[in-house]
Formats: C-alpha cells, structure tokens, sequence
C-alpha cells in the first residue's frame, strides 16, 4: 500500500510476441507457407530452383573462360560458358564494321543522344527550353557526325554500319522520325474532314495489320520499282522509311488515346477563345495529348527497339547477325548459347530499364492531376 | 490557292518527264565512280573476307575485273552480300549492277525472271556431302533423309526433281545460306547437304577435320555459274560480257599479270595487239578505253591466275581445273575471237 | 441595309477560305489531287522498270508447278503441285501455329497473371521474373534460342531418347504414335457429337434446376465424364477400329507415327512464351481493375478463394481482360511470320519467299502475303469490335 492507500501493482514487464508472429518467421510463415497448398507449392519450387540455378551459376559465370582465341582452347581452358567469342569480338558487336579510327564519332553520337534525351524525359531542368533547341537540332548533328561527308570527318557508308550502332540509329531515327507523322495522323483520324480521316484511317489499319516483316520484304524488293528508273537510295534508308511508316501508324494509335483522354471543355474553350483549329492545337491540345501519351510512346519505343532485330532478315547486321556471323566461323563454331545469351541480356537491361522508366511517368502523371 | 494547285501540277509534270528519261547504266556506273557488285555472303573460295576485312575470292576479281575495265582501277567496286532468296531482286531493281555469286544459268532466268547472263566462269554439277560414318557412298541411298537445302536456288529444283525420279522420299531442311548450312549439317539436322561441287568443297575445306565428310560421287545436275547483268541494257551487258571473255582469252594467249605491261607496248601476235589496245580501236567499241583489257590484267591477272589463286589445287580447297580448262587443254573454256 | 452592302461586294476567292465548309471541301479536294497525283507517279515508274526490265506481270505463274518441296504440309503436296497450292499449304501452317500458340499462350497467360498475384512471395516473383524476361527480349532471339537448343542438345535420331516406350525425342523431331482410323470410327465421332450435345443441355438443366430449388449439380464432374466416357463406349462398341502407327528408326529417320519438327517447335513454344508474358500483364491488369470491395463482399457472403476468384472476379474482370486479349492474338499470328528465321514453311516463307524467287514475281507474291495477313487483321479486328459493342456497359 502506497500513502494514499491504493493498492499499488508493480507492471510486469511486457511479455515478447509469439515467435511466429513477428520478423523473419512471420514474413515466411505468410508468403511462403500460408497454407497446406502455398507450402508444398514453396517446397517444390526450392527443389526445382535447387535442382536448376547453381549449375546455371556455374555455366555462367564459376566455370566460365572469359578470353580465348578459339573455341578449341575455350574447351580445353574450362567446362562452362565460352563467353571469349563475345569479348573478342566486342567490337564488331558493338560498332558493326565501323572504321576503327572513325568509332569516336559513333561514342560522341551517342554521349550527345543521352544528352538530348534529358530534358524530353525530365521536367524540371534548368534552361530546358534552349536544351530543347539542341535536342531538336540533334538528328542532324548526329547524321553528320556518323555519315561524315563534310570536311575533316571522312565519309563511313551506312553499309558499314553493325551491331548495337545499327540497333540505335534504326530505333531512334525511327521514332524520332514516326512522332510528328503519327501526331497527323492522329489528328487526321478525328478530322471532321471525310477524306483525311478515310485516308488516315486506311493508312493505320493497313499498317497495323501486316507484320513487319513483310513490310521489310517490300522495302528491300519493291521499293526500288516505286522509284523513277535509274534511282536507289540505299537499304538502310529504305529500312528507316518502312520502319518510321509502320512506328507511325502504332504511334497514332498512343496519340489518339492521349487525344481522347482531354476532357471536350479544353477544345471548346480553345474555340470560344476565338483560336484557330492549328492554334488550338499546337497551343493547348497537343501539349496535353503528348505528356499523356509519353508513357505510350515509350512503351512504343520498346517495342520498335526490340523490333529492329528484324533486319537481319533481309541481310542486315544487327546484334544478332553479327552474332550469326560470328558462328559461321570455324574458329568458333558451334556456340550458339553464348551469342544469343549475351545479345538477349543487352535488350533486356535496355528494354527493361525503359519499361522501368515509363512506369514511373505513369506513377508521376497520375498523381499529377 | 490556285497557284498552290498549279505548282503541284507542275512538280508532277517534271517528276513524270524525269521518269521519261532512262540514262544508261555505264553512265550511271561512271557517275557513281564505282561498281557496285552482288556477292556471296560468305562461301569459302569464292567470297570471303580475308584477315585484313577486305573481300576476296573467285567471283570476288569478277568484280575487280570489271571495275578495271570501266575505270582501269580494280579497287573502285562496292559489294552487297547477298543470299541465294535476295540476289535477283537486288540486280532487278537496281541495287547492284552486276551479280557475280555462283549463279546458274538456267532458261527460266534467262527469260522469266528478265536477267541477262554473261557467261559461264565456272562449269559445275550438283553433288551431296554427307559425314563418312553414315557409310553412304552414291545419292540413291540416301532415301529418307534429312537435306539441308538453300531456298530460292535451283539446287533446291533439282533436289525434288531428283528424289522424284528416284522414288524416295526426303525431308528438307530450309536453310538460308552455307553458313547456315554447314551448323545444321555438323550439328546433325540434316544427314546431307546439296549445292554446286565447288561449294561443297569450298565447305567441306572449312570444316575441322574435312576427311570425316565425303563429298559423293554423285553429279544430279548441270550448274553452269557465272555473272550475270539486267536485262534491258545490251552496252552493259557487253562490257560485262566482254571482260569474261578477255580473262579466258588472256589465259588462252599467255597474258598475265607478270607480262601484261611488255606485251601492251606491242609485239608480234595481232590478236593480243588488238587486245591490249596497240592496233585498233576496239575499246571505243564499249565506250571503255583503249586498254582496257591490259588495266583488268593488270588488277587481277587472267582466268588462270584468278582460279588458282582462290580454289586451284594448290588452296584448301584444291579443285582441278576439270570442265574448266582451256578447250586446248581438255576443258571447255572456249571465248569467242576479239576482232 | 447591311443585306444590301453585303450583296454589293465583289467575289473575293479568299471568301472561300473564309467560310469554314467550303475551306473544308477545298482541302479535302486538294489532298485528293496530291493524293491522286502520288499514286499516278508511283505507277507509272512501276509501269515503267517493269516494261525495262521486261518482267511480265500477271497471276498466270500461280498455277505452274511450284517444284520445290515442302517439309512440313497439312495437306497433300508434291513438288508438281501449283504455287497456288504451295501458298495454301502455307497458310495451312501459319494456321495451325497461330491456333496452338494462341490456345498454349492463352493458358500460360491465365496461370501466369493469376500467380503473380499469389500471397505466395516465391511463386510471385518467380511469375514475375518470366512476365519481366520473355517481355524484354526480342521475339526473333527467343525464337532462334529455342531453335538453337534443341537442335544442339537433342540427340541423333539414331540415338533418340525414349522417354516412353513408342515416343522418341530427337533434334529431328519429337515423334508420336499416330491414329489411324478404319471401319467404323465414326461411331466415336458419333459417340463425341452426342456426348458434347449432352454436356451443353446438362449445363443449362442445371442453371435452370439452381435457379429453382437451389440445388447445385456437379456440371463439370458430369461434362468431363461423359465427354471421355462416350467416346471411349463407342470406341469399344465398334470394335476397337482404331489402330496405331508406331514410329519406327528406318536408315537416316523415324518412318510413320506423327511428328513434331523442330521448326515448328521452336516457333510455337517461343511465340506461346512471349504472348504469354503480355497476357499475364493483361489479366493482372484486368484482375486488379476489380475492386477489392468485390472481394470483400464475397468472403463476407462465405465464398472460398477459388469459388470467389472464378465466380465473382474473374467474370468482371473479362469485360477489361478480352479486348487487349483479342489484339494479343492478332500480334501473335502476326509475329508468326518470324517462321522464315528457322525455316518454317507458312505462308510468308512459301509464297513470300521462295516462290517469289523462283518465279521473280515480287509484286505478285508481296501482294497475295499482304492481303492476306491484312484480311487476317480485320477479321479479328471485326469481331473484337462487336464482342465490345455487346458486352459495353448500359449504364443508366
């Protein structure tokens, strides 16, 4: 008893949770063994993984002959991947047959890509509306930089181009090129004009329906009979022609969804504001449409990026033709997994990392209304 | 408005009257500097690249050949690789000017598909490789089989035609070029692999150990190669023609690169004085330069020279001379009289 | 007096650019005549390289003899046969793997977006790792990899492997044993016609007996015997008509039974895998698009997860899962043309390829594989757009 004459309890100190429910044992106990089922479906998943990703590990990367000069001495060196086809030839997988002394060009090329992707993918960049400038002006400075033909950088014909360098002049020049012919079409698509909108939706629909593939067939067959006898332009403008009319017409698809999700009072208030149909567009609709649509659009880059190794159909050389080619030599016959593997993982950090990215536009521009 | 309208009316009037106008491929060739020649993606002997990247090989100097023709120099060519499904579209339309890869010369492309060929540089036949342990010596025992076979050939033809007769049955395995090919066959797709001899020798000289395969004994077809042209320009054709001709008459008269420069400053023989340009004309004939003939000797030698340098039997892919030697000495390499 | 000053005005041609409908009409009839003007040209120089080149125009060489053999046909087919029949044939393959890649993604699509939202970590992830996988790598490598793979670990059909007695496994293909039917097997298609009929009418006695009474009867227990069950009566009522053609090692290859080439194999199993990964997505989207509340509701009213999932979820969430569903297909036959990469023979690498070479009719060729794939396209394109307007949402 205490002086006032309560009846004084001495707190016992707390008595520790379960140990089943609380860290690391809780968290198993409820993802991986919840029920009857989720456990024996955990126990049999651990087995098989048991059973595949250590020799997998091993193959990859314990066992693994980094530089070789042949595949015969890969063998003799070590039992797992012969990852020296891939680093030997490196370079051939990255530039293509790119003059060795000019490759600096392609290196600047692409720093100064990376440069001018900045402030069309982040918003809130100091000067970005002079940064803008350099992004616009950037597919000429890169055609001159990579082409040369001007004096003090020496002509490379596109025939020599190969390997990753290929993949990113297709796909950027592609998309690049695609954006403003899709936004008319996506605006030609909802042109009250009855003309325009069966010719932009005839052109969607039948670019849409075929696969690429035969569109390349026809760039490298046809087109050159479309073309007044005696002219030629050389594949891989015929490819980038084919490759920017069919990203086009994906491409206003996307801008058609953005356009549509602008709620109609931001039209008519254009038009009360006395605003001519171009004004209105270039002006208030448009801007909306395309930060809508990025996320789109990005999942269209992907996708024309993934694309690309398409060329190696009608004889270009991509990664994976170089890749191909690499194989037919007899030096290193007969290492089809490696090639495919470590051209597969290159696309994969690519697209995925870009998939990533447009996740979080999506994240940002819901919230941002 | 109507002045818009007018000058869309007008642009399509001077692009269909550019259209009206046809200039001729020699022109063309002149302008461009160089020739751009079709060749194989990769075929050992014939087309490869050599250690320094450069291109090389037996219808490779075809294409040096006429290039020192039209312009005395053999290094003012271009190539495109081309597959066996790609190469005619690429001559039709323009892309290549002349198509130097092992092409047979069949009545149906002479006509059908509107090509011109220039001769024959390499007489060949149609034959099989298969691997030894198979223990399979002649074609009529290969009934079941898997072959790997190029699309858009005329092997592929021949391949049905063949097994049609024979009444046998076989799977074909597609295949895209000898590369191709040759992974399919040593990984055990197919149990054989058809094209042209020279082909499957060249093949069979890039495998590990070539004495585990035999090529059998087998010929099922005539393969006539060689280059060919567009149809529709006949002064093309005749320069192309014309520099075949000279490579197998050179050989014929003894020109080669060794004495090609003694024998252009004139001498006794008038067939090889007209030919290296010291008496006549003739050059002026093709619109090409009086020697002509001497500058295509001089970039890459006569037939001779050319076939031992790349598959002669001193190479690793040691073909003889066979059907292809000079009808003098057995063959029937036969080029018409240049006067 | 305005009226008066207005009519007085001169025709200026800017007031046809004033006036908004016949600014319209003005533009349109000019894009018109570029348009017209475009395609003029283009024909014109086609009309006149083909007239240089001489190359004859015209659908006549579809009906000479294709002479090339095809490996894989559905139909009869020899090297005599036509190029119209070799075009056939390739239509018949990209058919059959447009069918089964759609039916095999389909599947792998369903389990894979329904595991990934499991309350179990693993199974998640390892979904997750799969979708995220096959979805950044391009079509063609997984293709080329799987073509790759089994043509190299495989063995020799000389040392095919026998997972089960009569099945044999090679890097010429996976062979099975093949049905031959005589006298008599009719009755089991008989059997099966009958026993379909039944399941359907079961089905709705059902509903309509548990809309009465509330009593639930055992459907799919029910179909799924029956659907087996009859078949395999008639089998033994007529005789046991059907036999079997083993597989057999003759020389070089398996002669008889049926088989799964490598080809096809590798173009299948890679288009299901890649499909499949965007399926997932879908239907996870389409799963997660159901509000929660949904599910709430169902285990407040006792449902079990299974029942709830099947009978409350997933039937909502089909109204947002079937249109991306629909296009996947389409881009899944659409992609099916990669077939040339391993040499596969559909309808681009018959008519497209081969014999657009042997014959060097591009235009032709190029022209028949377009309009076909575009047909292709608005079919399912027209069907999806009436499954849309049927299940679109009445509201009030």
């Amino acid at each position: 008893m205490d002086r006032s004459g309560h009846q004084v309890h001495e707190k016992v100190a707390d008595m520790r949770p379960p140990i089943t429910s609380v860290g690391w044992v809780r968290w198993l106990r409820e993802n991986l063994f919840s029920s009857p089922l989720s456990a024996a479906l955990t126990l049999v998943t651990a087995y098989v993984l048991y059973l595949l990703v250590p020799p997998l590990f091993g193959w990859a990367f314990l066992d693994a002959v980094w530089f070789a000069a042949s595949r015969e001495e890969c063998w003799a060196t070590g039992e797992g991947a012969c990852w020296a086809i891939v680093t030997t030839r490196v370079d051939q997988f990255v530039y293509g047959d790119y003059p060795a002394d000019e490759r600096w060009r392609a290196v600047l090329a692409f720093v100064l890509l990376l440069l001018a992707l900045v402030p069309i993918l982040f918003d809130r960049v100091p000067g970005r509306a002079r940064w803008l400038v350099f992004s616009l002006l950037y597919p000429l400075i890169a055609y001159v930089l990579l082409i040369g033909g001007v004096p003090g950088l020496p002509e490379v014909e596109t025939a020599k181009f190969g390997g990753f360098l290929l993949t990113l002049v297709i796909g950027v020049t592609g998309i690049s090129a695609s954006l403003p012919l899709g936004i008319l079409l996506a605006l030609g698509r909802r042109s009250d004009l009855f003309i325009i909108r069966v010719l932009s939706v005839g052109f969607i629909e039948f670019i849409r329906g075929v696969p690429l593939i035969t569109l390349l067939f026809v760039a490298s067959t046809l087109l050159n009979y479309f073309l007044p006898p005696g002219t030629s332009f050389n594949l891989l403008v015929r490819v980038l022609i084919m490759v920017t009319l069919f990203s086009s017409a994906y491409l206003a698809e996307v801008i058609r969804g953005g356009l549509q999700a602008i709620p109609g009072g931001q039209y008519e208030a254009a038009n009360s504001l006395g605003l001519s149909y171009w004004k209105s567009m270039r002006l208030i609709i448009l801007p909306q449409a395309l930060k809508i649509s990025i996320p789109g659009i990005v999942n269209s880059f992907i996708a024309l990026f993934k694309d690309t190794t398409l060329v190696i159909i009608i004889g270009m050389l991509d990664p994976l033709g170089i890749g191909k080619a690499t194989l037919s030599d007899a030096t290193w016959q007969g290492l089809s997994t490696e090639v495919y593997v470590f051209v597969a993982l290159f696309f994969f950090i690519c697209c995925f990392s870009m998939s990533r990215y447009s996740l979080y536009l999506e994240r940002k521009l819901h919230t941002g209304h | 408005m109507k002045r818009d309208l007018l000058t869309i009316a007008a642009a399509g009037l001077v692009a269909g009257a550019a259209s009206l106008a046809h200039a001729a491929t020699l022109d063309d060739v002149k302008a461009k500097g160089f020739v751009q020649c079709g060749i194989n993606t990769g075929l050992p002997g014939f087309a490869y690249k050599d250690d320094a990247g450069e291109w090389q090989g037996f219808d490779v100097d075809y294409c040096k050949a006429l290039a020192a023709a039209v312009f005395g120099d053999a290094s003012k060519v271009k190539y495109t690789n081309l597959t066996g499904a790609t190469r005619f579209e690429a001559l039709k339309s323009g892309e290549v000017d002349a198509l130097s890869r092992n092409t047979t010369w069949t009545y149906s492309r002479d006509t059908d598909l509107a090509l011109t060929f220039v001769g024959v540089n390499y007489y060949d036949g149609q034959g099989f490789i298969a691997k030894k342990e198979l223990g399979v010596t002649s074609a009529t025992e290969l009934g079941g089989a898997s072959i790997c076979i190029q699309t858009g050939t005329t092997t592929e033809l021949n391949l049905a035609d063949f097994f049609r007769t024979n009444n046998m049955e076989y799977e074909p395995v597609p295949i895209e070029n000898n590369e191709e090919a040759r992974q399919n066959y040593l990984a055990g797709r197919c149990d054989a692999y058809t094209t042209d001899r020279s082909g499957l020798a060249a093949t069979r000289a890039a495998l590990e150990n070539p004495s585990d395969h035999v090529i059998l004994k087998d010929v099922i077809s005539k393969e006539p190669l060689g280059p060919l042209v567009r149809q529709g320009d006949d002064e093309w054709a005749d320069i192309a023609r014309w520099t075949l001709n000279a490579l197998i008459l050179a050989e014929e008269y003894g020109i080669d690169s060794a004495n090609v420069d003694q024998l252009a400053a004139g001498g006794d023989n008038p067939e090889i004085n007209r030919m290296l340009g010291t008496e006549g004309e003739f050059g002026a004939m093709l619109r090409l330069d009086k020697d002509w003939v001497a500058n295509v000797i001089r970039g890459v030698g006569n037939y001779g020279e050319i076939f031992d340098r790349h598959i002669g039997p001193d190479t690793a892919i040691g073909l003889d001379r066979g059907l292809n030697a000079q009808y003098k000495d057995g063959g029937i390499l036969y080029a018409p009289p240049y006067r | 007096m305005a009226a008066a000053d207005r009519a007085d005005e001169p025709f200026r041609l800017t007031d046809i650019w004033a006036n908004q409908r016949s600014r319209s009409l003005v533009i349109q009839i000019i894009t018109l005549i570029v348009l017209l003007l475009a395609v003029s040209w283009i024909v014109n120089n086609t009309i006149r390289n083909l007239s240089d080149l001489g190359v004859e125009t015209g659908y006549g060489f579809l009906w000479d003899p294709a002479s090339y053999d095809i490996n894989q046909h559905l139909i009869d087919y020899s090297s005599r046969s036509t190029h119209a029949r070799a075009a056939l044939v390739g239509f018949l393959n990209t058919a059959l793997v447009a069918v089964t890649g759609v039916a095999f993604a389909t599947v792998l699509g369903f389990i894979a977006g329904v595991l990934r939202l499991s309350p179990n970590w693993l199974i998640a992830k390892l979904m997750t790792v799969y979708v995220e996988a096959t979805r950044n790598v391009p079509l063609l490598l997984q293709i080329l990899l799987w073509y790759g793979i089994v043509v190299n670990a495989l063995p020799h059909p000389r040392n095919a492997a026998e997972p089960v007695g009569g099945f044999f496994l090679s890097n010429r293909g996976f062979y099975l044993p093949r049905p031959l039917w005589e006298d008599g097997a009719w009755l089991i298609a008989a059997g099966l016609l009958a026993a379909v009929a039944f399941a359907i009418w079961f089905a709705g006695h059902a509903r309509r007996v548990q809309e009465r009474t509330g009593r639930i009867y055992p459907v799919l227990l029910v179909s799924l015997c029956v659907l087996v069950g009859a078949p395999v009566i008639a089998f033994f009522l007529a005789g046991s008509p059907v036999s079997l053609d083993w597989p057999e090692l003759k020389g070089f290859n398996f002669v008889g039974g049926f088989a799964v080439k490598p080809e096809f194999f590798a173009l299948w199993f890679a288009l299901s895998l890649y499909t499949g990964a965007f399926i997932a997505e879908i239907v996870r989207g389409g799963i997660l698009s159901v509000s929660h509340g949904q599910t709430e509701a169902a285990h407040a009213l006792g449902l079990k997860p299974g029942r709830t999932m099947r009978l409350v979820i997933l039937p909502q969430a089909l109204r947002v899962i079937v249109p991306p569903l629909i296009s996947q297909y389409l881009n899944l036959t659409k992609n099916s043309s990669l077939a040339i990469a391993v040499g596969y023979m559909d309808l681009t690498a018959t008519i497209g390829r081969i014999s657009l070479n042997q014959t060097g009719r591009a235009l032709e060729c190029m022209s028949i594989v377009l309009t076909v794939y575009l047909m292709i396209s608005l079919l399912i394109s027209a069907f999806m757009n009436w499954y849309n307007r049927r299940i679109r949402l009445v509201e009030r």
